[in-house]
């Protein structure tokens, strides 16, 4: 019974970061792409992701803070950004990102530090919001259950 | 978020038509000044009005600087003369007195007397005009006055004719002309004038004048004239008191002025014109009138002064000329300046109204400019509008797709996969449709371009057959494809393109036709052979003419029996084709070698249908877009009336020709020619297209019969038929199947044996006999030892009713309905005969993973991307297919890696990548592979090009799938692209290019 309820909530949950717009159909592709040969694939992926978007996101930050800003550098780290976000189907920081490089390309600082902001923000919460899904995944797994697609 | 794109795309549309109309409002100089125009008119009304007045002036003046002129020349003329008559006259007076002087004083008695002076006086009159008369008088003092009263017998009166006062001196008269005689004895210095002018002239020498008054007899105005008469001889320049002294009388003489003037203008031209008045000056304040009255109209405003001297020095005169008459208007001053008003008036008017058209013109421009950019923004706008809308199509569209993807992966009936199948197909269709609207604009703009790939022709009008197959058998209507064997399998063109020909042409028939057939023919357009060859005539199986008729009801020779608009595709003409087909099996090698040397096909493509036909009216405008025959057309039948026009501009485009035959009630036939290019065998043999389909070669060997009344329609079914490698007989009726079979199954034994019969609804119920003979058919087969064929019926549309009556007569085992096609007789061929049921046809392609994985197999791939989540991903996506993935994290990594030789079998590249982007890394790898092969082939002879050349596939990896970044991936040596993230049919799509089908039994 535990374990029904528990995969009735991975997906309760998983559906609504569908809904909310975190996570579009990339993912589910991603999701397909995990089999027997490779059990981890979404995690460890997503981690990698995890990991860049951080050192991308630090190296933004530092770039921001000089006093000449290399906006062409920092229009790259944030293509870089887009195409990982896009490739784990994180949605909205790549929605940011898109916005991110217009502010790039434009030179403007103060969006650059605007969005710099709001991708962190979202960054967090796609982090966390992931993180505790893989929790549950773990959980049901643990539990002997099976994930539900 | 579609409504979002469009809004914003609406703006950006209205601020580009802004900019536009900014840019294109280049205004003239009379537009600028729109508003001042009828300012100008004013002005130059005022200035044109002002110029006129001037020029009146200017005239005027001159006109009465000319008046004037004539005026005092005139009065100068006038004044001469009257001054000339005068001291004509005086001098006269002058030369009387000296008369006088020397006949009465010198003379002693004097010789003159009053009688010889009034005598003398009158005869010489006409010397004086002027003087009315001439008298003298003599000097008389005090003293002397009794002496000489007593000498005349008279005495010396007063003007008043009173006898004389007492005086110092009197100057009675003592001589007149007979004309004054009543002044004789009157006292000449008892006259106030007189006795001055008497006073005067003694004391001069000299005529002298009085003032002007009206004189005794007449009441004219006049002078008096008083000469002195001395009595002894003067000394040279005597003084006054000498003078004085020797005066001995006066001679006077009254000028009467009035009448002289009178004369004297008489005489003159031009003395209606003017008005002269003649005074006399002396004493300047006070002019005295000699002439004419003092207040005379006249025109006061011109008038001339002449100086007159009468030769008196104390005495001044002057002639005043005034016109009688104002001046007149000056008319020609008039008219000229008003013509020249009204002249610039009209002109000013004329331009005032070309300024006015001007603008109004330049108005209509620049609105019409408008409404041209409007109009532009609106098409760009709808193409927006159908992009859009087509990508909010095609989301769910693939969705349903997929689904029906998953859905043919399940174990499903025949029935069941072959709607599937269907609604997949009609799914794609769909979606291609869409393309197709899309693709509208680019047909418009002139941009299409067409592809050259090969496809199979046969399952192209398969699938669009399939499309309308619900429809048309809803309405009862057949619907039949027939390909001419000759056509090749395969051919180079634009399989997209023909199929929205073919789809727009059988959409129309299907839309107009209620009844009947409609009916696609494919057949080389290469001139028909001479059908000298009486085996084509014999050639034909079953198909004697005089069968066509059945029953005595009017039948066409058509799939059908309906009359077709164009003749050539009844059985006529039809058999030929067929003829020819059976031609070919024993064709000379010859002939074959020809057809495929030629590099291009020439196809003849015809749809008939036995609709409602196109008015004999609307039929030249058939072709033009958004034409229907009339506005019930489309009110009935919907669309749009862009389909023929689209269809046309495809068939040009294709290099052929269309046409068609209609004849109104009847139906129409439309024909079109088009270009293919002959596919080699070997390049199609290798790279299998996934739009070909798959027929199982089961049924290869397979007899079959094929009861049909109609040998149109027959020669349909055999085509069927054949595709799936079956042998095909025709049989007219049932009954001549049945002892055919009979027949062959006693005789002959099992060689001619049908495995399968194919029975036409219509042949079997038109028989009176069907049931029994089939029943006899199949009690013939029954007996024997082989078993016996399967029956099947053919229909386009059968009622339950029918369908029990077919089963109760014997067709147990299916029946197939129309339109037929291959795959479909093959899946009901299948499930009948109870062949193939483990390995369903056609599966293999439908289901893309498993393709993809026997494509993907084993074969190492490279992946060159600096974004590491990215890599994982395609890497993870590939390896899933069984390749071998080896990851690069730049592209100078990758070209590192892909130093010849190696041993990669594709390289999927990112395009953005900092340093080295991914054109620059393939350009690199292609330039390195030119100089490899260069080198192979110079080392070696020609004998070693083989297809081994190094060519790596590269396939771009991109998120914007946009047109012009694919033309970029072409042009730097890539050989296609996947849109990044990856998808299972896109890849598959990508990849099957490059690598060949392994067939899937083996994997």
């Amino acid at each position: 019974m535990d374990l029904v309820q528990l995969q009735r909530q991975l997906v309760d949950y998983r559906t609504s970061l569908y809904h909310e717009g975190f996570l579009d159909e990339q993912f589910t592709q991603l999701q397909s792409l995990q089999d027997e040969n490779n059990p981890d694939f979404v995690v460890e992926v997503v981690s990698l992701f995890f990991e860049d978007s951080e050192r991308l996101l630090n190296e933004l930050s530092k770039a921001l803070e000089q006093q000449v800003i290399d906006f062409k550098r920092m229009d790259a780290q944030v293509h870089q950004l887009k195409g990982s976000s896009s490739s784990i189907g994180a949605h909205r920081v790549q929605k940011l990102c898109i916005v991110f490089r217009n502010y790039c390309e434009a030179q403007n600082v103060e969006g650059c530090l605007k969005c710099l902001q709001q991708v962190k923000h979202e960054y967090g919460i796609i982090k966390t919001k992931l993180e505790s899904m893989f929790q549950l995944e773990q959980q049901i797994l643990n539990a002997g259950g099976s994930i539900p697609v | 978020m579609g409504l979002k794109l469009q809004q914003s795309y609406h703006h950006s549309v209205t601020v580009k038509v802004n900019e536009q109309m900014g840019t294109k409002r280049g205004y003239t100089f009379i537009q600028a000044n729109r508003a001042w125009l009828p300012k100008f008119l004013l002005l130059w009304v005022m200035v044109m009005a002002f110029l006129s007045t001037w020029i009146y002036k200017k005239m005027d003046a001159d006109n009465k600087v000319r008046r004037k002129e004539v005026l005092s020349s005139m009065c100068d003329q006038r004044a001469r003369m009257l001054q000339d008559q005068f001291s004509v006259s005086v001098n006269h007076v002058h030369a009387l007195a000296i008369l006088v002087s020397t006949f009465h004083y010198y003379k002693d008695p004097s010789a003159i007397d009053q009688e010889t002076f009034a005598e003398y006086t009158a005869r010489t009159a006409f010397e004086r005009p002027l003087l009315s008369g001439v008298a003298y008088a003599e000097r008389v003092v005090h003293s002397e006055r009794e002496n000489f009263e007593r000498q005349h017998g008279w005495t010396i009166k007063t003007m008043k004719r009173e006898p004389s006062p007492i005086r110092d001196e009197y100057a009675p008269v003592i001589f007149s002309q007979e004309t004054v005689s009543y002044i004789e004895s009157l006292d000449m210095m008892s006259g106030e004038e007189d006795r001055e002018n008497i006073l005067r002239a003694r004391a001069t020498g000299k005529a002298v004048l009085t003032s002007p008054f009206r004189l005794l007899g007449s009441h004219h105005l006049g002078v008096v004239l008083t000469f002195p008469v001395y009595k002894s001889k003067l000394p040279p320049s005597p003084t006054e008191q000498e003078r004085i002294e020797a005066t001995a009388g006066y001679l006077g003489g009254a000028f009467d002025v009035e009448s002289l003037v009178e004369n004297l203008l008489g005489q003159l031209a031009g003395n209606q014109a003017i008005l002269v008045n003649v005074y006399d000056i002396t004493n300047s304040s006070d002019h005295l009138i000699m002439y004419g009255y003092q207040n005379q109209d006249g025109d006061l405003a011109l008038l001339h002064e002449s100086k007159l001297d009468f030769g008196d020095p104390f005495r001044k005169h002057q002639m005043i000329c005034r016109y009688h008459q104002k001046a007149p208007t000056s008319w020609t001053a008039l008219t000229t300046a008003f013509l020249f008003f009204v002249i610039c008036l009209l002109v000013g008017y004329i331009l005032y109204g070309a300024a006015i058209h001007i603008v109004k013109v330049e108005d209509d421009f620049h609105e019409m400019e408008e409404l041209k950019v409007r109009a532009e923004a609106a098409d760009v706008a709808k193409s927006q509008f159908l992009a859009t809308v087509s990508h909010e199509i095609r989301t769910p569209m693939n969705g349903i797709l997929g689904m029906l993807a998953l859905l043919l992966d399940t174990d499903l009936s025949s029935t069941q996969r072959d709607y599937a199948q269907t609604a997949q197909v009609c799914g794609k269709a769909l979606i291609t449709l869409i393309n197709e609207v899309l693709d509208r604009a680019k047909i418009e703009a002139g941009k299409l371009e067409l592809e050259t790939v090969p496809f199979d022709l046969r399952s192209i009008l398969d699938d669009v057959l399939s499309l309308f197959s619900e429809k048309s058998r809803n309405k009862g209507v057949e619907l039949a494809v027939f390909v001419s064997d000759k056509v090749p399998e395969m051919v180079m063109g634009d399989p997209g393109r023909f199929r929205q020909i073919i789809t727009n042409l059988v959409g129309n028939s299907v839309k107009f036709t209620e009844r009947g057939h409609i009916f696609v023919k494919v057949h080389l357009a290469e001139n028909p052979k001479p059908m000298e060859d009486p085996k084509a005539e014999t050639c034909l199986n079953g198909g004697s003419d005089e069968d066509a008729l059945v029953s005595g009801a009017r039948q066409f020779k058509t799939l059908s029996g309906y009359e077709a608009a164009d003749e050539r595709n009844s059985w006529d003409s039809f058999k030929h084709l067929v003829a020819d087909e059976e031609l070919r099996y024993d064709a000379s090698v010859k002939m074959k070698a020809a057809d495929e040397a030629s590099q291009s096909v020439t196809l003849m493509v015809s749809v008939e249908d036995t609709g409602i036909g196109i008015p004999l009216i609307a039929q030249d405008r058939v072709f033009m877009p958004f034409m229907q025959a009339d506005s019930s057309t489309s009110r009935n039948y919907g669309g749009t009336g862009i389909g023929l026009s689209i269809t046309k501009c495809l068939v040009e485009l294709m290099g052929g020709h269309i046409s068609f035959i209609s004849r109104p009630q009847v139906g129409s036939t439309f024909s079109f020619t088009t270009v293919f290019g002959r596919c080699k065998r070997a390049s199609f043999s290798d790279t299998k297209k996934p739009n070909a389909e798959d027929l199982p070669s089961g049924f290869r060997g397979l007899k079959a019969v094929v009861v049909d009344g109609k040998p149109v329609r027959a020669a349909v079914t055999r085509y069927h038929l054949k595709r799936l490698g079956m042998l095909v007989e025709f049989a007219n009726s049932v009954k001549i199947a049945a002892s055919a079979c009979g027949k062959n199954g006693s005789s002959c034994g099992s060689k001619t044996q049908p495995d399968i019969v194919l029975v036409e609804k219509d042949s079997w119920l038109s028989g009176e006999d069907g049931g029994l003979s089939l029943r006899t058919l199949d009690r013939q087969q029954n007996g024997h030892v082989f078993k016996s064929p399967k029956m099947i019926l053919l229909a386009t549309n059968i009622t339950n009713a029918e369908l029990e009556k077919a089963r109760a007569a014997g067709f147990v085992d299916t029946t197939i309905m129309k339109p037929l096609r291959a795959s479909m007789v093959a899946a009901c061929l299948q499930q009948v005969l109870g062949t193939g049921k483990k390995r369903q046809p056609g599966r293999g392609m439908l289901n893309g993973s498993s393709v993809l994985g026997s494509l993907l197999c084993g074969k190492k791939i490279l992946v060159v991307d600096d974004n590491m989540v990215n890599r994982r991903v395609a890497a993870g996506a590939l390896k899933k297919f069984g390749a071998a993935v080896e990851c690069a994290e730049s592209g100078k990594a990758a070209l590192k890696l892909l130093q010849l030789p190696h041993s990669f079998d594709a390289c999927f590249m990112d395009i953005q990548m900092p340093e080295m982007d991914g054109f620059e890394a393939t350009r690199r790898i292609r330039m390195m592979e030119s100089q490899a092969n260069e080198q192979m082939n110079g080392g070696t002879e020609e004998g070693s090009i083989r297809t081994g050349e190094w060519h790596i596939p590269i396939l771009a990896m991109t998120a914007d799938v946009i047109h012009a970044t694919y033309d970029e991936c072409l042009k730097c040596g890539m050989d296609g692209y996947v849109s990044k993230p990856f998808e299972e049919e896109n890849l598959y799509l990508a990849v099957a290019k490059f690598f060949k089908t392994k067939p899937i039994s083996d994997s």
